[in-house]
């Protein structure tokens, strides 16, 4: 009893945090100890990491779109060019460095960093647009990174880098040369170090950074800006600064997950399936149902529509009908104003607590 | 020396000259009317103080400092805050946030100590939330801090804006129609509030009001816009016995 009193001692978010966590970890348990007892069919082990980076991509963007309220249909993008870049620098150290333990922390970290420099940029570019206008100059913008890099080469031997948007041939690399990106083909051979638990951990990384981030003093401009923004700049807030900050950040974070699924598979390529707009798309509609700013329902939202389209393999081609039907569903359960008043009355918590009372009187 | 100077301000809209040859002297720690018929100018001259619209001419000085053309940013970081006409609350924003966001650049930490949950983030938050309810024990918003501002009733709506501008901590404060909407109680315990914070914060006070009442009971000198132009500007007696005055607000 005296751990609960400190429990609810901890503030709101604090206390949203720590439950949020907890439940990620004890689903990580579950699934640990289903793959132990070979429980899990190789389908649903084979989704496991990309349940993870599906729910940090949502989570970022939620940051753009729920918290600092700007529609972007450019995620994907960001997300590519974290994958790419990882792989190759994994590609590229993959003898230098041999141990995954160093190797794959910095590839996270390139992945991040250059996915943020794209993401400052385009920040600086749109700062100006706002609305549709936005919106289609962030999803111009995934569109030309995934085609920029289907027409990148990159090799090296031993005078350094060769460079060519032309073909391989063009690269001009000698015997011992090494293409690490071959255009259209992609990436092959990138070590597969992204586990599960990784995966974990980084989810619970980004799901800190972004929750941490809202209740402090730069979430609250973000918000603020969001809300209102010429009373935002009534009381100071540098408008241009969070702008850019945000989109920084979630483009890092979208760079993360690209790194994630770079290493988690064999032969990296960019196609309109994997980073195309069809993919910012169903990253915003995770984040639209999950709810505007509700960090736990994106990563919620992720996680369901991921699982659903799989287990309803078997109905065919009624699969996506379904499909649509359950995101009406959970549109209206998120949004319609009856769904939110009943669900204000029977929270989880206050659910227990009537039944303890209940439990009480009879007793 | 006088906290707000404005020589000959003027600003059109296409070919309406919606403030013209705006002079106003206003000294530490005075509260001053400004009044007129709707649509004198009476906002759109608080714009142009606060830097939303570049006026075409004219020149504000804010103790001292020449802060003609910068940002609203800048102005408001000079020492210039202001409430709305139409209220601009951060609405998904509980109370105590609106005001801690007003708070924003006299408490800093990094955004990096922020997400890292460093010392300074819990030293200077329990500051800011110190500061934050200090400010709305005055407006009588603390019970109500943790309510998102959207959900407070219309009154109180306009005295959290109240409460945020003076978050800022401002050498001046520009009150656009902070009774307007109010019940005569409301209103009565508003004019309190304001000579209150006048006292309290130290502040300089412009501000727009249709509420004769609370113009005349609180003012020490009152300024009156007509068609962009002043009318009459002086102590209130004077002011609001002025014959045009009368002619301005009550027709021909
Ligand atoms: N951005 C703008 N563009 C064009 N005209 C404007 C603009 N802002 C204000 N005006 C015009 O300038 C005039 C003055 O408007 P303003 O809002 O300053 O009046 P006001 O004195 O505040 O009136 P009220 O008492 O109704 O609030 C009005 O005729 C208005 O239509
Ligand atoms: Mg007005």
């Amino acid at each position: 009893m005296k751990q609960w009193k400190v429990f609810n001692q901890l503030n709101k978010s604090t206390r949203a945090n720590v439950i949020t966590i907890g439940v990620i970890a004890i689903i990580y348990v579950l699934c640990q100890l289903l793959i132990a007892v070979g429980a899990l069919s190789n389908l649903m082990q084979g989704l496991l990491v990309p349940l993870c980076y599906y729910s940090i991509l949502a989570v970022s963007l939620n940051l753009t779109v729920g918290i600092l309220g700007e529609l972007s249909l450019g995620h994907a993008g960001f997300m590519c060019i974290g994958a790419f870049s990882g792989a190759f620098f994994s590609r590229l150290t993959e003898n230098t460095i041999t141990s995954p333990w160093i190797r794959f922390p910095l590839a996270i970290m390139i992945g991040a960093i250059f996915a943020a420099l794209f993401g400052g940029l385009i920040g600086i570019v749109v700062l100006r647009l706002r609305g549709d206008y936005l919106a289609i100059v962030t999803l111009a913008f995934g569109e030309i990174i995934k085609n920029i890099i289907n027409v990148l080469y990159i090799g090296i031997d031993g005078s350094g880098f060769h460079f060519s948007m032309k073909d391989s041939l063009s690269l001009g690399l000698a015997k011992d040369g090494d293409i690490i990106l071959n255009g259209a083909k992609g990436i092959t051979g990138t070590p597969n170090d992204t586990t599960f638990t990784i995966a974990t951990i980084f989810l619970i990384v980004v799901y800190l950074i972004i929750t941490n981030l809202v209740n402090s003093r730069s979430g609250r401009a973000i918000q603020a800006i969001r809300d209102n923004r010429i009373a935002a700049e009534s009381v100071g807030i540098d408008i241009t600064k969070f702008k850019i900050l945000a989109f920084t950040l979630s483009a890092a974070m979208a760079g993360i997950a690209g790194v994630l699924y770079s290493h988690n598979i064999s032969t990296l390529v960019a196609t309109p399936k994997n980073f195309g707009y069809n993919m910012s798309i169903m990253i915003l509609v995770f984040v639209v149902l999950g709810g505007m700013g509700n960090i736990r329902g994106s990563i919620i939202a992720a996680v369901l529509l991921t699982l659903l389209p799989e287990y309803l393999r078997f109905m065919q081609d009624y699969r996506m009908l379904i499909y649509a039907i359950v995101l009406i569903v959970m549109m209206i359960f998120n949004w319609n104003p009856a769904c939110i008043a009943w669900r204000k009355n029977h929270t989880i918590k206050g659910t227990l607590l009537s039944l303890l009372k209940k439990n009480r009187k009879e007793a | 020396m006088a906290m707000l100077s404005v020589k000959n301000l003027g600003i059109s809209f296409g070919g309406l000259r919606a403030v013209d040859s705006f002079n106003i002297t206003i000294e530490k720690g005075e509260l001053y009317g400004l009044i007129g018929p709707n649509g004198a100018g009476k906002t759109t001259a608080f714009n142009l103080l606060t830097g939303v619209y570049k006026p075409d001419s004219g020149v504000i000085t804010l103790d001292g400092r020449n802060i003609t053309g910068l940002s609203t940013i800048e102005i408001n970081k000079a020492g210039i805050a202001r409430t709305f006409q139409n209220i601009r609350l951060f609405k998904n924003m509980t109370v105590l946030d609106n005001v801690k966001i007003g708070l924003h650049n006299n408490y800093k930490y990094s955004t990096a100590s922020g997400i890292l949950r460093l010392p300074s983030f819990f030293k200077t938050e329990k500051l800011m939330n110190e500061k934050a309810f200090d400010i709305l024990k005055v407006f009588d918003l603390d019970q109500e801090a943790h309510y998102l501002s959207a959900n407070l009733p219309y009154g109180k709506q306009r005295k959290l804006e109240i409460a945020r501008a003076l978050a800022t901590n401002p050498k001046m404060l520009l009150l656009d129609e902070p009774a307007a909407g109010m019940n005569p109680s409301e209103t009565e315990e508003l004019m309190k509030t304001i000579t209150l914070i006048r006292k309290k914060y130290d502040v300089t006070i412009l501000l727009i009001e249709h509420d004769m009442k609370l113009v005349a009971g609180i003012c020490e000198k009152i300024f009156v816009l007509n068609f962009g132009m002043e009318l009459a500007n002086g102590r209130p007696q004077e002011v609001l016995n002025n014959p045009e005055v009368i002619k301005a607000y009550l027709g021909e």
